[in-house]
């Protein structure tokens, strides 16, 4: 069997967008009176054309073109995005690597249960909770995601601290479970009784054979984590007030900004079907026994 | 305990060889053993009987305010404080147990219900339609409910009708996908040959022979999305777009008061994040629970 999911998730996603937006477009033109003369899929047509040549529309609010805040906010959320996700990755497969190790101990079911625990929680319920903690009573860190202007890499980073806290629990919880799950399907096969057995040193057996089987499936998560992590955006910057795509697309609902809100939506579509590209890519890649396009 | 101790007492059900065909009775006597499912009830019933009772137990009315006691610490007379309007803040919190616990399980019954139905018909057909609507349904949830949610109530306005079906909507197609794959193995079973050797219609097939069969993970996923649902109507209501004023809803009175925790006013939040933690984690406790006793 191939596994050709590459080509059938990313076509959705445009078809995903393409529903909400549609209505959107609807309502639009009858709250606007913009546009209202052209069939829907004319209107939509156009607009996906100018899109594509960097044209976004113009922002109802702003009076000014939307794409410079688009690619603004957008910036600003990979950074936000690219630091949970930097933090999260491999300390929530260290958490599911050292949970597999010593499964039923307490160990593993303190990382499982607390885990589970702050990933079923809200994001903005662990933000405050972090805030509270970290900016209001112990003062270490700035409660808002507001740094100075010409802040340096290295100041940003510690105004970007704690809005990336709630954004790494939700994930640090789905990552450790599929990771100790992976781990421990990988711990029980022959291949690793294989690699004791001729003897090969216990690490050279985790490193070679179990986490190299055990991570796959956590990679797939951690793509498919992508679409929560941007409804989880909106969320924190609001709760933060950072000016990342979330809240731009939120302020843009709040103002009826419809040209802002399509472009901020439909910018965040493309970012889910890259990632979710590269999450099948990079899965192919890891496993030799997929392979896309394979005569198979 | 006599109603769970009777099938206990039975001899060993004869066909131990389909995994989820255990006795109700035996499902029962296993929830009513397991730690998880009891302090998950536990915490979930205390919430319900607040939002029975609550209002006719709590020292102060959520929702009259005494500007001259505003925001005062927590001390005698007024256990969590008052916000800034002076209202008590214990009591606002017991309350505002209501609205959360009537949106939330409605939409957490429509979209089982809703889900249920379309998972057994493309399970039952499977085919075009099944490959159609999979398609489709895959694409819906590929959407963060939140971008879901904040593009309809920006089309459709603010009210609990909206925030139940939006949520019940976009929960559909996770709930229709267990159910399909439940279909999938059930209908290929003697007792559906029968049915269709008895020419029984499709409805009748799918409503009265395959259903009651699939139940135990449409109750799994049931309360699974429960859990959900109180995570997504909380950051809906905290974004605005869900419960709105005057109700002392937690995730409402959290946006309405965390601008001022920087002047270190933490009473105003704190206690209605930890309660939308204690219910998220109760119920999640719960569904854990629901899940081991069906899968043993």
């Amino acid at each position: 069997m191939v596994f050709l999911g590459g080509q059938v998730l990313p076509g959705n996603v445009g078809r995903a967008i393409l529903g909400p937006f549609a209505d959107q477009r609807a309502v639009d033109a009858l709250n606007h009176s913009l546009g209202v003369d052209r069939p829907l899929l004319v209107q939509y047509g156009s607009w996906i054309w100018n899109f594509l040549h960097g044209d976004m529309g113009t922002s109802y609010v702003f009076r000014a073109p939307v794409a410079p805040f688009v690619m603004d906010a957008l910036g600003n959320s990979m950074k936000l995005a690219l630091v949970a996700f930097v933090l999260v990755v491999p300390i929530g497969i260290l958490g599911g690597v050292i949970a597999a190790l010593n499964v039923n101990r307490p160990l593993d079911r303190i990382i499982s249960l607390g885990g589970l625990s702050v990933t079923v929680l809200p994001e903005f319920v662990t933000g405050i909770i972090l805030i509270l903690i970290f900016g209001v009573w112990l003062r270490w860190l700035p409660i808002a995601a507001a740094w100075p202007k010409g802040a340096g890499l290295l100041t940003q980073l510690y105004y970007l601290i704690l809005p990336s806290l709630p954004l790494f629990l939700v994930l640090f919880g789905y990552i450790a479970r599929m990771a100790r799950s992976g781990m421990i399907e990988a711990l029980d096969s022959d291949y690793t009784r294989t690699a004791v057995l001729k003897g090969l040193p216990w690490r050279t057996v985790i490193w070679r054979h179990v986490l190299r089987n055990a991570l796959l499936p956590t990679i797939t998560v951690i793509a498919t984590q992508t679409g929560y992590l941007i409804g989880g955006l909106v969320v924190i910057e609001t709760l933060f007030r950072y000016q990342g795509i979330g809240s731009l697309i939120f302020t843009a609902a709040r103002g009826k900004d419809f040209p802002m809100l399509e472009a901020g939506i439909l910018t965040i579509g493309i970012v889910y079907a890259v990632a979710t590209l590269v999450a099948d890519f990079l899965y192919s890649v890891l496993n030799p026994r997929i392979r896309l396009g394979a005569e198979q | 305990m006599s109603a769970t101790d009777t099938p206990a007492s039975l001899p060993a059900p004869a066909a131990p060889d389909t995994q989820q065909r255990s006795p109700w009775g035996e499902v029962l006597h296993s929830l009513l053993r397991s730690g998880t499912f009891l302090t998950g009830l536990f915490i979930l019933l205390f919430w319900v009987v607040c939002a029975l009772f609550g209002q006719h137990f709590v020292p102060y009315d959520p929702l009259a305010s005494d500007i001259i006691n505003a925001l005062t610490p927590p001390a005698a007379d007024h256990w969590f404080g008052t916000d800034q309007l002076g209202r008590d803040v214990f009591s606002r919190v017991i309350v505002g147990s209501r609205d959360i616990l009537t949106v939330a399980p409605l939409a957490t019954i429509l979209a089982t219900i809703a889900g249920t139905a379309l998972g057994l018909v493309i399970g039952y057909f499977r085919g075009i339609v099944d490959d159609i609507v999979s398609r489709v349904l895959e694409a819906f949830m590929a959407i963060p409910v939140v971008i879901i949610a904040l593009l309809a109530i920006v089309a459709l306005g603010t009210s609990k009708i909206t925030v139940i079906v939006v949520i019940g909507l976009s929960f559909a197609p996770i709930i229709a996908r267990t159910v399909r794959s439940a279909v999938l193995a059930e209908r290929e079973l003697d007792y559906v040959a029968a049915a269709k050797l008895r020419h029984e219609g499709a409805l009748h097939t799918m409503f009265v022979e395959i259903l009651p069969n699939v139940i135990p993970p449409i109750l799994v996923e049931t309360t699974v999305r429960l859990g959900y649902a109180i995570f997504a109507v909380a950051t809906l209501s905290f974004m605005g777009f869900g419960i709105q004023p005057p109700s002392p809803d937690w995730g409402l009175s959290i946006s309405s008061n965390y601008g001022m925790i920087g002047g270190g006013f933490w009473w105003t939040v704190l206690f209605d994040a930890l309660a939308i933690a204690s219910l998220v984690i109760g119920v999640n406790l719960v569904a854990d629970g629901v899940h081991g006793a069906f899968n043993d």
